[in-house]
């Protein structure tokens, strides 16, 4: 359990937080560029000093009135944007660097296991002059795990590599996450990696947090629609179920039911996630056979909302105890007089597998 | 080649200029570490006084330093309690006017060094446990080392190029003030053109030597 209360004010930018944060599984704080989230961060790790703040993380006080913990005192691992490693040591020294430092009975990850958790074995007796931006980060991390932490902090770790690099780091952020009992503060601005990665959201703005709870909840929640990016959208658990060889495509159970997603490679009971956009969603009273849509859910009204636009609405649905939303038009919805109850059938254009 | 003066006033002047600049690394450090992480309003003020120096001829700061130190000084106040006599035309002397003398030759690149570094590796440093002399000695010195270079060399080169605050505050005492600088000034008085071309002559390869060294083995910094 993470509590952390702080409060900053300035002419340009405020602080003001008072959170309760489950101590296990990656809580992303999630927000645009000046919202607050690495300043959240950066005190929580002891590296801003907030004055009059509050911060306890797994029942040690960290910040209080009559405290306030060095950042090197503080059991918690750290990830730069940059990956900031120390250009005179080798990676092997880079490593050792934090590990050293921490007494041998408190070390829970082994050099091992950190190094075997990011594949970073070849990299091991190479300066860091000598990486590419993925294989930097990747030191980092391991850094970080090295001191084996109570707590890992990331401020964007991905936000300075470019697609291809992120497409290599975000398993290995997968495997910390399933593998390590060690709870994860992750800042983002990048949906993509939030839809993936996160147990917990914490969506900033302006120095306030507008949303927090389980990701999948949150984001299906009609009265603060949180988008993660442009769109009004929700993430959906499940397993691959089934491969069909023929056509390519893999079935992936969920709670509500099946949802046919292009096959990619990943084996049969994989856990996976999944996105849908609430504009990929409309609403059929009866189950349509003769159009392309492939996924089509039964499902029951559960809450109609405004969107931003007059002439939209916002559908929650349940499907089976998974939240959907739609996006459709308040005319369609008058037409078909939607009403809360009504079992309809959810017609799903598109399904992203975010990993 | 060398006359037993020559060599005397030769050793000399190492002698002084490994003193001095040892001295200077160890106060510059602190000075540069703060005047490059401070936000205080003496940031200023005290990089001018630093900086001071550069600009004063040496005749003027070797004058306020001998009325300093002198009898009825401050300075000569409280050597002459401490029972170490006046500073003025001694060996010791020399060595306290020659730090202040080429005290920004050596703060100001070690300054630049920690401000280049910036505040991230120390950030990192702190993340990974590391305390602040520990960060300081282990992350900031090894990354700030170029700019050690850099001083260590203008600090020495600096202070065996010296002459007006030599001649101010030390005097010309054979073997215990007469460094080379001087002794080259006394040969051109007295028209020994022949020893004065011999000591000028190490001098400018002395000089040149050091700097060439310095450019070369202080590659342009590239970081990140």
């Amino acid at each position: 359990m993470i509590r952390a209360r702080f409060k900053l004010a300035f002419p340009e930018f405020a602080l003001d937080v008072d959170l309760d944060l489950p101590g296990r599984g990656v809580v992303a704080l999630f927000g645009h560029s000046g919202s607050g989230k690495t300043t959240l961060l950066r005190a929580i790790a002891g590296l801003e000093k907030v004055p009059r703040g509050f911060l306890e993380v797994n029942g040690s006080v960290w910040q209080d009135a009559a405290t306030f913990l060095p950042v090197h005192k503080r059991p918690l691992g750290f990830v730069f944007q940059e990956a900031s490693l120390f250009p005179h040591l080798s990676v092997r020294a880079n490593l050792a660097y934090g590990m050293r430092r921490v007494p041998a009975a408190s070390r829970k990850v082994s050099l091992d296991h950190a190094v075997e958790l990011l594949g970073i074995g070849p990299l091991l007796d190479r300066m860091p002059g000598r990486l590419s931006g993925g294989e930097r980060q990747r030191v980092a991390i391991a850094r970080a795990l090295a001191v084996s932490p109570a707590i890992l902090l990331m401020d964007e770790p991905l936000a300075a590599l470019d697609l291809a690099r992120k497409q290599e780091i975000l398993p290995y952020l997968e495997r910390l996450h399933e593998e390590l009992e060690i709870p994860l503060v992750y800042v983002s601005h990048a949906p993509d990696e939030v839809a993936r990665l996160a147990d917990t959201l914490v969506a900033m703005e302006q120095g306030r947090v507008v949303a927090q709870g389980p990701l999948l909840e949150t984001l299906a929640r009609l009265d603060l629609p949180i988008r993660l990016g442009e769109d009004a959208g929700v993430v959906l658990e499940g397993e691959i179920a089934e491969l069909d060889a023929d056509w390519h495509l893999a079935r992936i159970a969920f709670a509500g039911g099946g949802l046919w997603v292009r096959e990619s490679g990943l084996a049969v009971g994989r856990q996976v996630r999944v996105r849908i956009l609430a504009r990929d969603i409309s609403i059929a009273l009866t189950p349509q056979a003769d159009n392309s849509i492939l996924n089509v859910i039964p499902a029951t009204v559960e809450q109609l909302a405004d969107e931003t636009h007059p002439a939209l609405a916002l559908v929650k649905l349940d499907a089976g105890g998974a939240p959907l939303v739609a996006r459709i038009t308040r005319r369609s919805a008058a037409k078909l007089q939607l009403q809360p109850g009504m079992k309809v059938w959810a017609q799903i254009k598109a399904v992203a597998l975010v990993g | 080649m060398l006359s037993d003066a020559n060599l005397a006033a030769i050793l000399l002047t190492l002698k002084l200029a490994t003193l001095v600049t040892v001295i200077l690394l160890l106060v510059g450090t602190p000075i540069a570490w703060w005047l490059a992480r401070t936000r205080s309003w003496w940031k200023g003020p005290i990089s001018a006084v630093v900086a001071l120096p550069i600009v004063l001829p040496p005749s003027v700061l070797g004058f306020y330093l001998l009325v300093a130190m002198g009898p009825n000084g401050p300075v000569g106040r409280l050597t002459q309690a401490l029972g170490l006599g006046t500073l003025p035309f001694t060996f010791a002397g020399l060595v306290v006017a020659s730090v202040f003398y080429s005290l920004p030759f050596v703060v100001q690149p070690i300054q630049n060094a920690f401000e280049a570094m910036g505040e991230r590796p120390l950030e990192v440093a702190a993340s990974l446990r590391a305390g602040p002399l520990d960060r300081f000695f282990t992350v900031a010195v090894p990354l700030s080392s170029p700019g050690f270079l850099t001083a260590g060399v203008l600090g020495f080169a600096h202070t065996v190029g010296e002459f007006g605050v030599v001649l101010m505050i030390g005097g010309n005492i054979p073997g215990v003030t007469r460094v080379v600088s001087v002794q080259i000034y006394d040969y051109v008085e007295a028209f020994e053109y022949a020893d004065a071309h011999i000591l000028s002559g190490i001098m400018l390869a002395f000089s040149f030597t050091v700097l060439l060294a310095m450019y070369l083995l202080n590659p342009t910094r590239t970081h990140k």
